[in-house]
């Protein structure tokens, strides 16, 4: 997935299951790609040694329980703000209001759901509908009004969660409503339906940006937005559409933590979350600096960070250590995709290799 | 000329004998009705914040007390800001419920300038002792002792417990914990077996509980013991996708008697709670009253809260606001 656009001469004829070949093709070929998927195995196998049990599942009431299973689930929200940090990083901006629009979105529902007599998916089209405007608030900002994204962004990351406050009167907002609550703990097959609903995003995204010229055009725009302006493209339009992707992305995150819990924790949903999605998407290998993207392995890096912490949960490690253990092992991670790191380590493989 | 100043300067010294003889004559009664108290508080932030507040302005009322409130909105500047104009109003006395625990020597300075007595509650402050009368908070200690003696008591001395832990460092989670181990220190058969921090959150009381299902055998919990209830919330969330019945399965225990644990209670999930007294206001008045009549008063006014079960779970979730 990485390798089409490099070549001028025109892409080969892909199978149809194009994802599963160009997974395939990120584990075999790929460098980029293979330190995190490294990283993840190692991290993963690190939780097996700690905690035998790691990689069993069992199944209660239909329902899939197991370390696993925690880390896909919980690890969803994260993964879904990748998704959309991963464009928005594409294009040269960052979305630090992600966690505040998880909030906001998540307490519409909430509210709608316990105060009004709408059916379920309308509130969730409405709660859907309140991360569009939040992402149409961030890219009329950073597109029409050439904001920069931090500062664009970081205005609806402050009075964000005082918006969810305000919508919520301050109360974490419960409710009871089994058609809403399927989002964050129904099942589907015995897999939690978060887990599900986040493929889908993914898939959809992912067929969005790829299958089309799309995913070009964004990594123009990120690349140098002036001459993609003077080649034709509409700058603007794909600035605006990022930031929007991003927003929707959030809000179906917000619905799977606050469905999850029953109720809408304005001051804490999605507090902090916004800079582990900038960390998975820096992990998955794709720069700040713009241009370039690699949304899978944005989502492999979503799912490194859901590793370390699940990985920490079952260690019984007392709770002082979980910051420290978290630090050590991600910037282990970012040694190991170090070229200049690597280097030495290289250099004496090859010396060793030689003399053999 | 000179006997007419004389004349005056008698009669001012008079009166104002006169005036304080007429004080300590009338000394402050003890509900100090009539008295004019600013209460600079935190802000809104919580359930517990506002239940607070309204337990607060309900005691100045019932005891005939003039209170200035003032909401911070989690900001310093303006609690200070407050305090300042508390002070120029010539207020009789001052609550400070503090966002920060540094930072308070000037303002409260000024207040001992003008012979004000500030009584802290709740949150600490790190100023010279001589600055404020006394602090009136919490003993989580206390409370944490209170949910261990219960456990103690459900389960004859024998139980092997789970621990949500809330945010790391924080004086609430360090000094329940502290009360709770101290009493189950007592009896060898009661011991933690996991311990992981939550956060004070659903969340993540949650997904540690979830983490403790899978890396622990579940049938050899015997309870779950929650620095407060929102994490306790969670959790039960958590056991119920794993097929445990909380309350019965597994005991539950946690602090705070915030509505929903008592929602909780009614539909039989939780087993007891700590109240997170927010009656605060009381022993507040009390000990400005004292001040005022100068008497000495310790350092620290623990409140402590009552436990609370099912039997009275309904009327408690009526009475706190519940929806």
């Amino acid at each position: 997935m990485t390798d089409q656009r490099t070549s001028s001469t025109p892409a080969p004829p892909r199978p149809k299951s194009s994802i599963l070949s160009s997974l395939g093709r990120l584990a075999a070929g790929n460098r980029r790609a293979l330190f995190p998927l490294l990283a993840l195995v190692l991290i993963l196998l690190g939780n097996w040694l700690i905690s035998p049990s790691f990689f069993s599942i069992r199944v209660v009431e239909g329902r899939m329980l197991g370390s696993i299973i925690d880390i896909f689930n919980r690890g969803a929200p994260t993964v879904l703000l990748a998704i959309g940090m991963t464009l928005v990083i594409a294009t040269k901006g960052i979305d630090l209001s992600v966690g505040a629009v998880i909030a906001i979105c998540g307490a519409v529902a909430a509210v709608l759901i316990s105060t009004t007599d709408l059916s379920p998916y309308v509130v969730m089209l409405l709660s859907v509908g309140a991360g569009i405007l939040c992402g149409l608030w961030n890219g009329i900002l950073v597109a029409i009004f050439d904001i920069q994204p931090f500062i664009a962004t970081l205005i609806l990351m402050v009075v964000g969660r005082g918006i969810a406050q305000l919508i919520t009167e301050g109360q974490i907002a419960v409710f009871n409503n089994p058609t809403l609550e399927f989002i964050g703990k129904g099942t589907l097959f015995g897999i939690p339906f978060a887990i599900i609903l986040t493929a889908i995003v993914f898939v959809i995204v992912y067929l969005f940006i790829r299958r089309t010229a799309l995913g070009l055009l964004i990594e123009s725009v990120g690349a140098n937005a002036r001459a993609s302006y003077y080649a034709g493209i509409n700058a603007r339009l794909i600035t605006l559409m990022v930031y929007v992707i991003s927003g929707i992305c959030a809000a179906i995150a917000g619905l799977i933590i606050t469905t999850d819990i029953k109720g809408a924790d304005a001051n804490n949903a999605g507090l902090w979350l916004e800079l582990d999605a900038i960390l998975a998407v820096v992990i998955g290998g794709t720069l700040l600096s713009g241009g370039r993207f690699y949304l899978a392995l944005s989502v492999i890096g979503a799912l490194i960070i859901q590793s370390i912490q699940t990985g920490i949960f079952v260690s019984g490690l007392p709770p002082t250590f979980n910051l420290i253990v978290q630090a050590v092992v991600i910037l282990a991670i970012l040694f190991l995709q170090s070229e200049e790191f690597r280097r030495p380590f290289v250099r004496a493989w090859n010396r060793m290799r030689k003399t053999a | 000329m000179r006997s007419h100043k004389l004349f005056l300067s008698a009669l001012l010294v008079l009166v104002l004998a006169f005036t304080s003889v007429l004080f300590v004559a009338h000394a402050q009664d003890a509900s100090g009705a009539g008295l004019t108290i600013g209460f600079a508080q935190v802000g809104s932030e919580s359930a517990w914040r506002t239940a607070f507040s309204d337990a607060v302005k309900a005691e100045a009322e019932a005891r005939g007390i003039n209170l200035l409130f003032s909401d911070g909105q989690q900001k310093q500047e303006n609690q200070i800001a407050a305090l300042r104009s508390f002070i120029a109003q010539g207020v009789d006395g001052i609550i400070l419920a503090p966002v920060v625990e540094t930072g308070w020597d000037d303002v409260l300075q000024e207040a001992a300038d003008n012979s004000i007595p500030v009584v802290v509650v709740d949150r600490n402050v790190t100023a010279d002792e001589s600055l404020f009368v006394t602090r009136v908070s919490s003993d989580f200690v206390h409370e944490g002792r209170l949910a261990a003696a219960w456990l103690v008591q459900a389960t004859a001395g024998k139980c092997d417990i789970v621990e949500l832990q809330g945010t790391v460092g924080s004086s609430a989670a360090l000094d329940r914990q502290q009360g709770f181990n101290e009493v189950i220190a007592l009896f060898t058969d009661m011991q933690i077996i996991a311990s992981q921090s939550g956060d004070f959150t659903r969340t993540n009381g949650k997904e540690v509980m979830e983490s403790f299902l899978n890396s622990i055998d579940p049938a050899t919990i015997c309870a779950v013991w929650a620095h407060n209830d929102d994490m306790l919330i969670g959790a039960i969330e958590a056991m119920k996708e794993a097929g445990i019945d909380p309350g019965q399965d597994i005991l539950t225990i946690s602090v705070d008697a915030i509505p929903d644990i008592f929602k909780a209670m009614m539909d039989g999930d939780a087993n007891a709670t700590v109240e997170l007294s927010p009656n605060m206001g009381g022993p507040a008045f009390d000990a400005i009253v004292a001040a005022i009549n100068g008497e000495t008063l310790p350092r620290w006014i623990p409140v402590a809260g009552g436990i609370y079960f099912p039997d009275t779970a309904a009327e408690e979730y009526a009475r706190r606001g519940g929806q």
